[in-house]
Order: C-alpha cells, then sequence, then structure tokens
C-alpha cells in the first residue's frame, strides 16, 4: 500500500511538473509576446515595453519559468495586470464560492445517484428501471446551464422560492448561502448525477451476474441482501473512479453556471480576465484548477486501493 | 427402506421456450454419492440449479422435488432461502470466481452461520474457524482475515466447500467442483468431500463430465443427454455392463485410445531446445526490496525427431506455456537457444528468424478463441501463407484451402462460411487445417482437446494419429492431462516449477516412472479400471468379514 | 470447463433489421436525423435571413408566421435554431474526428508496445491532457488566440484525444491476449499489421460507440463555450449563443431560452440513444445479457 501511494505520488508530481510546462508554454511561449497579447493590436511600444518590465518578460525564458513556478510554490500567483493586486489575493475570495459549490453539487449527485443505482439494477427491466434509466438519459443530455435557466425560470421567476442570482457573502451566514448556492448546484449535480446513476447500475449488473454473488445466493442469501452484501462493495470500485473524474467536471462546470446566477466565484473572474486579456489570472486560475484535478485522481486512486484488497498487497 | 433424502421427479424445465430438462427423476439417500454424468449441454447443471432453485428469471419448471420428506417444489422464494446454505449446500466449478474479492474468507464462511442461526459474530467466527480447519486449511497459515485473491485455486475451493459445509447440511451438491483445477489438487479435493459426507453422514450429488472421477467417488450414477436421463445405475454395473449407447459411447471415449503406435527408427531431430531460461520481472514487493525475477522456464533442454509425438506434461503455472512460447518465437529467451532442423531459429538477444518460422505452426485449447470472429474460414485458414515467399495466389490459393479442408474432413465450401457458425469440435479441424497449411515440421498442440468432449475429443484425437501416420509431422503435446498424452505420444518430458524433470519413453514413463512428483502425477490422476478395481475389492473386503 | 459440442449457430442477420427492431436506436437515430438534416437545409433554405434585423417584429412569441418566435432583433428563432445546428454538429463532428484520428492510432501503438517505453509514454501524456477538462483547455486556447468555433473545435478535439487512446489501448490489450493474435504472430505477421487486420476491426464497434457518445459530448461543450462566449462568433447564430442571449429575457420571454435549449436536448438525447442501441446491435453478447 505505501509503495502504490508512493508510486502514484511520483506521477502526481511528474504530472503537476509536465502541466506547469504546458501552461506556461501555452500562455508565455506560443503567442510570442505576451505583454502583445495582453495590450492589444494598437498598443504604443512604450506601454508594450513597460508592461515588459512589469512582468519580467526581458529575463530569459527558463528564468521567467523558474521564477513562476517558485512563486506559484510559495503562494505567490503574481499580480494582476487589470485588478494591480496579487492572484493570490483575487482567487482567495473567490474559491469560498466555487469549491462549496462543487462540493455541494457533488454531494447531491452522489445523494440521487446511489439509490437511483441501487433501484434500477435491484429489479432490471421492471417498469422502474426503465423510468429511471429514461429520466438519466434525459438528465445526461441536459445543458446544465440550460437546466439553470430554467430553474430560474420555475424557482426564482415564477414561484419566487429562491433569488434568481447573486450570493450574500459568507458573513450573511451559512444557511443564506447555501440557500444562495442551491439552485446552481442542483443544474451542476443532475446531469453528473445521472451519468453517476447509471454507471452504478451497470456495475452493479455486471457484480451480479458474477459467480461469487451466485455463491452467495447458494449460501442463503436473498437476492437483495446479496446485492447489498456483496455486489455492492464491489460495484462502488469502479464508481470510485467516476465520482473523482466528476470532481473535476463540477468544479470546471461551476465556471459556466456561475455565470448563470451571478455568483462572484473564479468563473466571473476567468471570464473578465479573458475579456481583458490578463494571462496572468488566467494562467493562475488554470495551474489552480489542474492542481485540483490532479489531486483528486490521486485521492482516487488511494481510494481505490483501499477499496480492493487485491490491490493493496499486490502479487502477481 | 427408508425414504430418501433427495427424491426428484418428473422434472420438466425451459428457460424461455427452450426445453431445457425433460422428466427427470432421481433419487439418493443419505450418505450416498450420486453422480450425474453427461456432456455439455446434457443437462447435468440445470438440474443442481433447478434442485437449489437458483434459475434465471425466464425459466419454468414442473415436478416434484423432495428433500428429506419435504416438498421444496411449494417453497417459496423466501422459504428456499433458509433451505439454501443450511439443508442444501452447494459447490461450484470456477473457484477462481467464486468466492467474493473484496471480504476475507473468514467472514464468507461465517455468513452462512450469521444468516441461518442466530449466533453472534464472535460465534460464527469460532465455527468458521473450525469449519476452515476441518476441510485443510489450518489456523497457523490461513487466518481468518486473509482475502481470496492470495490463495490458490485449491485452496479456494476449500474455502468454497467450508462455506457450504459449515452447518452440515444434509445435502450437499458439487457442480464439477474440481475440473478448474489440477490432477493432483483435484485428488486432494475429491479426497476431502468423500471424507466430509461420511463424516456428517450427508448426501452427494457430484456433477461432473469425467468419468474416471465418476468411477472413483459415485456409489450410483445417472448418466445424462439432452435434457433427459438416458441411464441410470449402481458405479461398479453401470460400467461394467453399459446398456444405453450414449452411455457405452462415452465409455468408450473415455478409455480409448487411438490405435496406431509406431516404432519409430531413430530419425534426424528436427526441433533442438538448449537450455533455455525465461525470466520474468516481479513488480516490487515493497519499496525496499530489490526487484525479483521469476523463473519461468529453467534450463530446459529436449528435442524432437522428424516424425516424433511427443507429450510435455505438468500442472498448470509449471511453465509450459511459456515454453511453448518461446518454441513458437513469441516470447524471447533469457538465454539458451532453439534450433529447428539443425538451423539457429531462435537465440537469446536475437529476434527468431522468419524464414524457419514455417516449419513449426500451432493449435490452441479454446476453439472459440483461436479465430478472428470477422474473417472467413479461407482467410482464417490462410493466414500462414504470409510465411511463404512465393504465397500460392487466386485459383492455386483457393484449392491448397480446398485441400486443407479436406484432410481434416471438412467440406470445400465450409472456406466461405464464418467461424461462428462451426461448432468447437469442427473449429478445431479448422485450427488443424491451419496448422497444416503450410506444411510445417513440427505442429505444437497446446492443450488442443482440453476443451472438447469426450466423445469429440477422441475425433479430434483419431484425425491427429491419421495425420501423423500420413505425412511426417512432429507433435509436440501440451496438456495436463496425462491420459490424453499417453494415449498419443511416443515419448514425454515431465515439467515441473519450469525445469523438466523427466523424460522417456510414454509406456515407461506410466509403468515405471522414475521421479516422485512424475508418480505423483500418475497416482492422482483419475483411471476408470483402476477406480473400479478399487472399489471392487473394498466391496470384497466390506463382504468377507 | 468444457465447450458445447454444439452451440447454437447464431443467425447472421443484417444490420438493418437489427437496427429497426432495437427501438433506442431507431429513435435516436430519427431525433439525431432532423437536427442534422436541420444544418445541411440550412445552407440552401431557412424560412427567414438569419442576419436580417426587423425590429418591428421583435420578440414575438410563437405563431403561425414564426414558429419558435423571434429575438430582441426580430430575427426569427426557427430559422436561428437550424442555422445554430451547423456550428453546433460541424464542432462536435470535426472533435470526434481529430480524437479518432490521433487517439486510435496512439492507443493501438501503445497496445502493440505494451509495457515498452512508447506505451509509457503515451499513456502518460494521456493523463497529462485528462488533467485539462476541456473547458480549460478552451479558456486558455482563447485567452491567447481570441475565441472563435475553430478554438472550440482544437480544444474538444484535443480532449477528445486520451479519451479515444485509453479506451482503443484497453480494448486492443484484450485482443491482443486472444489466440488468433498468436496465431497470426506464429504465421509471422507483425505488430502493425496485425493491430490493422486483427485488432482494429474487432474493436471498431466499441470506437463508433464511443464516437456517438463523444459526439453528443462535444455538442454540450460547444454549447456550453458558446454559451460563455467563447465558442462560434455572431453574426452566425449558435445554440449557445442563443441561449446566453435569451438569459435576460427569461422572465417575459421564455421561449427565446426554452427552443435553442430543447435542441441541444434533443440532438444530444439522439445521439446518446442512438450509441446505447449501437451497442446492443453491435454485441449481440450484449443484447442476450441485458
Amino acid at each position: 500500500m505505501l509503495l502504490f501511494a508512493c508510486k502514484r505520488f511520483v506521477s502526481l508530481a511528474l504530472t503537476l511538473v509536465a502541466a506547469s510546462i504546458v501552461i506556461f508554454a501555452v500562455t508565455n511561449i506560443v503567442p510570442g509576446d505576451p505583454a502583445r497579447v495582453m495590450l492589444g493590436l494598437d498598443a504604443s511600444p512604450q506601454a508594450v515595453a513597460a508592461l515588459h518590465r512589469e512582468l519580467g518578460l526581458d529575463q530569459p525564458i527558463l528564468m521567467r519559468y523558474a521564477s513562476w513556478v517558485g512563486g506559484l510554490l510559495s503562494g505567490n500567483f503574481g499580480v494582476s495586470y487589470t485588478y494591480k493586486v496579487p492572484v493570490s489575493q483575487l482567487i482567495g475570495q473567490r474559491i469560498w464560492i466555487s469549491l462549496p459549490l462543487a462540493l455541494y453539487a457533488l454531494s447531491l449527485s452522489i445523494l440521487v445517484a446511489f439509490p437511483a443505482g441501487v433501484l434500477s439494477a435491484s429489479r432490471r427491466n421492471s417498469a422502474r428501471d426503465v423510468s429511471i434509466m429514461g429520466l438519466t438519459q434525459l438528465g445526461i443530455a441536459l445543458p446544465n446551464f440550460w437546466f439553470a435557466m430554467l430553474l430560474v425560470l420555475l424557482f426564482s421567476i415564477t414561484l419566487h422560492w429562491f433569488s434568481a442570482g447573486g450570493f450574500p457573502g459568507w458573513q450573511a451566514g451559512f444557511f443564506p448561502c447555501m440557500k444562495a448556492l442551491t439552485l446552481p448546484a442542483i443544474a451542476l449535480a443532475l446531469p453528473q448525477a445521472s451519468i453517476l446513476a447509471r454507471v452504478l447500475r451497470s456495475s452493479l449488473l455486471d457484480m451480479l451476474g458474477e459467480d461469487f454473488v451466485r455463491t452467495a445466493r447458494a449460501k442463503g442469501l436473498t437476492r437483495s441482501q446479496a446485492l447489498r452484501r456483496h455486489a455492492l462493495r464491489n460495484a462502488l470500485i469502479p464508481v470510485l473512479t467516476i465520482v473523482g473524474l466528476q470532481f473535476s467536471f463540477l468544479l470546471a462546470g461551476a465556471i459556466i453556471i456561475e455565470n448563470v446566477f451571478y455568483l462572484p466565484g473564479l468563473g466571473q473572474l476567468v471570464f473578465k480576465a479573458i475579456a481583458q486579456r490578463d494571462l496572468v489570472v488566467v494562467q493562475s486560475v488554470v495551474v489552480l484548477l489542474v492542481l485540483a484535478v490532479v489531486l483528486v485522481t490521486f485521492l482516487t486512486d488511494l481510494a481505490y486501493a483501499a477499496a480492493d484488497p487485491r490491490l493493496r498487497t499486490r502479487r502477481r | 427402506m427408508s425414504k430418501p433424502l433427495l427424491a426428484v421427479e418428473h422434472l420438466d424445465l425451459s428457460i424461455g421456450d427452450r426445453p431445457v430438462l425433460r422428466d427427470v427423476g432421481l433419487t439418493l439417500e443419505a450418505g450416498e454419492v450420486l453422480g450425474i454424468v453427461g456432456e455439455s449441454g446434457s443437462g447435468k447443471s440445470m438440474t443442481a440449479n433447478a434442485i437449489m432453485q437458483l434459475l434465471p428469471e425466464t425459466a419454468q419448471w414442473t415436478g416434484s422435488i423432495r428433500l428429506d420428506g419435504k416438498a421444496l417444489e411449494g417453497y417459496d422464494e423466501a422459504r428456499m432461502c433458509t433451505v439454501r446454505g443450511r439443508e442444501i449446500g452447494m459447490v461450484f466449478q470456477e473457484p477462481m470466481t467464486a468466492l467474493n474479492p473484496v471480504r476475507t474468507i473468514g467472514d464468507q464462511v461465517a455468513e452462512t452461520v450469521r444468516i441461518h442461526t442466530d449466533a453472534s459474530r464472535r460465534e460464527a467466527r469460532d465455527i468458521a474457524r473450525e469449519t476452515l480447519n476441518r476441510v485443510g486449511l489450518p489456523e497457523e497459515r490461513f487466518s481468518l482475515d486473509r482475502y481470496p485473491h492470495d490463495l490458490s485455486g485449491g485452496q479456494r475451493q476449500r474455502v468454497v466447500i467450508a462455506m457450504a459445509i459449515v452447518l452440515k447440511p444434509k445435502l450437499l451438491i458439487a457442480d464439477e467442483p474440481t475440473t478448474a483445477l489440477d490432477v493432483t489438487t483435484q485428488a486432494n479435493i475429491l479426497a476431502l468431500l468423500k471424507r466430509l459426507v461420511a463424516e456428517d453422514g450427508a448426501g452427494l450429488v457430484l456433477i461432473t463430465h469425467d468419468l474416471a472421477v465418476m468411477a472413483g467417488m459415485a456409489d450410483r450414477i445417472v448418466v445424462m443427454r439432452n435434457g433427459a436421463i438416458v441411464e441410470d445405475g449402481r458405479t461398479q454395473t453401470l460400467f461394467t455392463t453399459p446398456h444405453h449407447p450414449h452411455t457405452k459411447a462415452l465409455l468408450e471415449a473415455s478409455t480409448s485410445a487411438p490405435a496406431g503406435k509406431r516404432q519409430l527408427e531413430t530419425s534426424a531431430e528436427i526441433l533442438t531446445v538448449s537450455g533455455v531460461v525465461r525470466d520474468y520481472a516481479l513488480p516490487r514487493r515493497s519499496l525496499f526490496s530489490p526487484a525479483a525475477s521469476f523463473c519461468a522456464v529453467d534450463h530446459v533442454s529436449m528435442a524432437l525427431r522428424r516424425g516424433e509425438n511427443v507429450g510435455l506434461v505438468g500442472e498448470s503455472g509449471c511453465g509450459k506455456s511459456t515454453l511453448v512460447r518461446t518454441i513458437l518465437g513469441l516470447d524471447p529467451l533469457t538465454t539458451g537457444s532453439i534450433e529447428i532442423g539443425g538451423l539457429p531459429f531462435h537465440a537469446a538477444g536475437s529476434k527468431p528468424d522468419q524464414a524457419l518460422r514455417r516449419k513449426v505452426q500451432v493449435v490452441f485449447q479454446d476453439p472459440y478463441a483461436s479465430f478472428d470472429p470477422r474473417h472467413r474460414v479461407a482467410r482464417l485458414i490462410g493466414e500462414p501463407f504470409h510465411l511463404l515467399a512465393d504465397a500460392p495466389r487466386g485459383k492455386q490459393r483457393r484449392e491448397r484451402i480446398a485441400a486443407a479442408l479436406a484432410d481434416v474432413g471438412l467440406q470445400p465450401d465450409d472456406a466461405e462460411r464464418y467461424i461462428h457458425e462451426f461448432s468447437g469440435g469442427e473449429r478445431q479441424r479448422i485450427a488443424i487445417a491451419r496448422a497444416l497449411i503450410i506444411e510445417p515440421e513440427i505442429i505444437v498442440l497446446d492443450e488442443a482437446v482440453s476443451a472438447l468432449d469426450v466423445s469429440i475429443r477422441s475425433r479430434i484425437l483419431d484425425l491427429l494419429a491419421d495425420l501423423s501416420r500420413r505425412r511426417s509431422i512432429a507433435y509436440l503435446f501440451v496438456s495436463h492431462d496425462l491420459s490424453v498424452v499417453r494415449a498419443i505420444t511416443d515419448r514425454i518430458y515431465v515439467m515441473q516449477a519450469g525445469r523438466i524433470i523427466e523424460e522417456g519413453e510414454t509406456e515407461r514413463v506410466f509403468a515405471e516412472p522414475r521421479h516422485a512428483y512424475t508418480r505423483s502425477l500418475i497416482a492422482a490422476t483419475p483411471d476408470i479400471e483402476r477406480e473400479l478395481a478399487k472399489s471392487r475389492r473394498k466391496a470384497e473386503r466390506a463382504a468377507t468379514p | 470447463m468444457s465447450v458445447p459440442a454444439d452451440r447454437t449457430r447464431p443467425k447472421r442477420t443484417g444490420f438493418l433489421s437489427a437496427a429497426v427492431r432495437t427501438p433506442a436506436f431507431a429513435i435516436g437515430f430519427a431525433l439525431s436525423a432532423v437536427f442534422l438534416l436541420a444544418a445541411v437545409v440550412s445552407f440552401a433554405w431557412t424560412p427567414y435571413d438569419v442576419t436580417a434585423m426587423n425590429i418591428a417584429d421583435k420578440l414575438q412569441p410563437p405563431s403561425a408566421a414564426h414558429w419558435f418566435g423571434t429575438d430582441h432583433f426580430g430575427r426569427d428563432v426557427f430559422s436561428m435554431v437550424m442555422v445554430g445546428a451547423r456550428a453546433s454538429i460541424a464542432v462536435a463532428l470535426v472533435a470526434v474526428g481529430i480524437g479518432v484520428a490521433a487517439g486510435v492510432p496512439l492507443g493501438l501503438a501503445a497496445a502493440a508496445r505494451r509495457g515498452s517505453l512508447l506505451d509509457e509514454i503515451i499513456m502518460r501524456t494521456n493523463d497529462l491532457v485528462f488533467a485539462f477538462p476541456a473547458l480549460l483547455m478552451a479558456i486558455m486556447i482563447t485567452a491567447i488566440f481570441g475565441p472563435g468555433a475553430v478554438n472550440a473545435i482544437v480544444a474538444i478535439g484535443i480532449f477528445n484525444i486520451p479519451v479515444f487512446a485509453r479506451l482503443s489501448r484497453g480494448a486492443a490489450l484484450s485482443i491482443w491476449t486472444r489466440d488468433y493474435i498468436m496465431a497470426a504472430r506464429v504465421a509471422g505477421k507483425k505488430a502493425a499489421r496485425i493491430s490493422l487486420e486483427h485488432i482494429l476491426p474487432n474493436i471498431a464497434n466499441i470506437l463508433v460507440v464511443q464516437a456517438t457518445i463523444q459526439f453528443s459530448l462535444g455538442i454540450l461543450a460547444e454549447a456550453g463555450l458558446a454559451y460563455v462566449g467563447l465558442g462560434t462568433q455572431p453574426p452566425l447564430p449558435s445554440w449557445g449563443r442563443m441561449l446566453a442571449d435569451s438569459q435576460t429575457m427569461i422572465a417575459f420571454a421564455p421561449y427565446l431560452a426554452i427552443f435553442p435549449g430543447m435542441a441541444i436536448v434533443c440532438t444530444v438525447l439522439g445521439l446518446n440513444l442512438m450509441g446505447d442501441g449501437l451497442r446492443d446491435i453491435l454485441d449481440p453478447r450484449l443484447r442476450r445479457a441485458r
């Protein structure tokens, strides 16, 4: 297990190094002169030169990479060109909306998907199974931002149960904030829950066909006991991977959904930055999200190993 | 006579619209072993599943099943759950997949106790411990907390047996319990089953396709074919005076050896394997241990002469498959070399010689996996033409393919069909045609008949014997099944743990094995005559006090 | 285990008759065909010119003249949905093409040289790309090169490469262990030839099914990018942009949001159903089991 974790950790570190090179290359080398990208085509040479000095672009490329990575490691993402404040400060304010939103959505997704998947697998091809699977088919086809708009139309504009957007700020208390995040979280979670429910169902059905489930039935377990005690835990192993993948989708998806609900999160920050060509902000947010994705993958791998004794003591 | 323990009468079963069982009837007394024998698809497993009422959802059945006087046909699912595991235990064929990989063995054995009794977790574990000891998994080496994946196949089957007998059920059903196991393990598991039912006074229904296993185990035998019982009788009687033609055919196929053993004058060596070693790197067990390696083939030297039939026997994991792959030039060698007809074919550190590849062809075990399902037979059989510099084209190619099909007893127009249109036996003929088509000097038969039913097996063996008489092809017959190897080979090599431990004329090795391992292998291989003689002696001893 | 003496020989039935008998496929195919047709027809004809603004007719609810109503510039929403199908389908299709064209050969090569340095490099690069969700990729690309359909294609396409590489590697690996591959090797065939002759045809089914799934995901991704302004640019309408534009008017003109959204849902649903149906048709084993 320790060996497994170490191996995974090394690959995590390598992926991060490679990702940082890619991001640096895309934002610093590919465009030729980042300062020109940021200032636009009709910038004066003086302005470009000034920005060069401000961003340290006059230094050799390797030095710039080294100082950028060094900064990242110490939590210094650089200074935003448009806001004129450290990027870490900008991100620090906004991540407390995006991250809770993604986690909220992930919990909702699991809460919905789990019973749905188990209920449909336990009576395959029943009316219950067919209707749950039909709904998930629809759920997968829903673009989450459009679903979000429909939710606003129904719950905010027609029923007035929720506000159509905005965020009160955490100082306003836990529940008002969670209420503000509820519609966005539902919009994010439903399509993901549909995917998860389908994966869980098919994984469960695979397991129900396994020999060890037949063995369990021969011991005298009822169909549902065999499903709960034997099929389920085995079926969860592949589902874990999907949950891990979904977290990164949710984090990225949150960026779009924030736009629908006017939430001042990372999404808003990044789209403003793109509009204003603030490369420093864009590259920092991308780094952060990539870090999150890679970290979650790493944790999923560990959870995977913990759930599967065959991985814990690998022997061929 | 007292009421029988199990009485099945007029059992008819269909799955969907397909009838599976017709008017099956059988009885079993306590303490007795009833064998159900038949080829695949004969309905023997379905009979067992019907007794357990573990049937597919689309199954429908009528008839009566009485266990200890209780009419199981009237039981609903919930009541059947109280019967399964408590009054009937069941052991399955495939021990590798029969256990839940994420739960400990102790937990899985204790579960049977927990669901049928109100024993506490502690008590259930104690009972599980006792039972595991009883099935030969002693406490010191097999703690309750071990997971199935680090047990061998035989050990897992013992765990499955422990789960089945932990509550001392009156009836134990074993469905091909040893088919997936090596012969020595098979002998141990069979002995264990026999001991357990004798100790508990339970009845055992043993299902197998292997008549030799039956001969040593069963008191009475029913023979099934196409979902119906064709013959039923005491083991001795059935083996000595079979009535039904199918029983006769089965018996004949299991005992007959293809005629035509030849005394070969010493001919030239066609295949020479010298000092072949094949190491595999193993994954590291921990961070600090050095990377280990596993020696699958350990300094093996062997030779085949032109036209000779040579056997290579050994249990699974002994390295014979790896050795075969190196001979076929598919796996690299660590050290050593392989020559074909005196020319270097394959040596350590170099690629196999492409021109010599055409001298050696192969037939694999699984007739279903041996062919690309997307190609027609003509293309499948013609694939080895790739090795010829002047491969035949057009009409000539078609003629060669037709001739190869004729050689193995198929029709020329079979060339235009797809592989899924053929049965297992026919496919194995096609595989032989593919191996023959470029007229190689050596054909490696890698468990080539192991997956076939006995009657088909004997026909394929006849075909092989016939082909080797007509052409001087050398066979390397690789198998775990000693009886098959004995029937067709002139000389055998016995392999254990990567080494050749014995070699010699087949009859000599079987008559007077020199190595202890060979002796144990031969002793463990079920043999109808020997088993019948043994039980006859036992019966005589019982009759004369 | 013994093999049945004579397994019931499956009848070879035509793909078409199987397709008709699989309702999921038939419905899915019909749904996707409607939108594909709409996209094709839109090149030649639309009820109204999608660039022509007619302020007098602005924000008309659905009627006989304007089936889906008109937007705030008086443009016909039905025509815009038709033209919008073009962008969605084109972007998603090309992105799938990129994924297949680059991913499948990489996956096959990795499988053929399993455990080698090449395999390691291909798979680690895949892991790296997987760390950048399509949206992040698009954000980076548009931040440098500016928004546009081509950049959306590149972003979604790059993301598709590891999907197909992994899938084809995994499927190919399981085929590589089959005896018929051993037979081909004994017949002296090299890895590249075996990959082409035996592996690719036998994994084609899986790839086709995955392609329909990635196609539908591509349409969703394109819509998302267009919605945040990183996809197809005006004046050409796209479903995502139409939704973005409708957002401020949703309280009084909900139909502006409903129709493009329905178009996305129906296309994606159609493609997904088609993929599920295809899987059942192409894999008789699955059809029997499920």
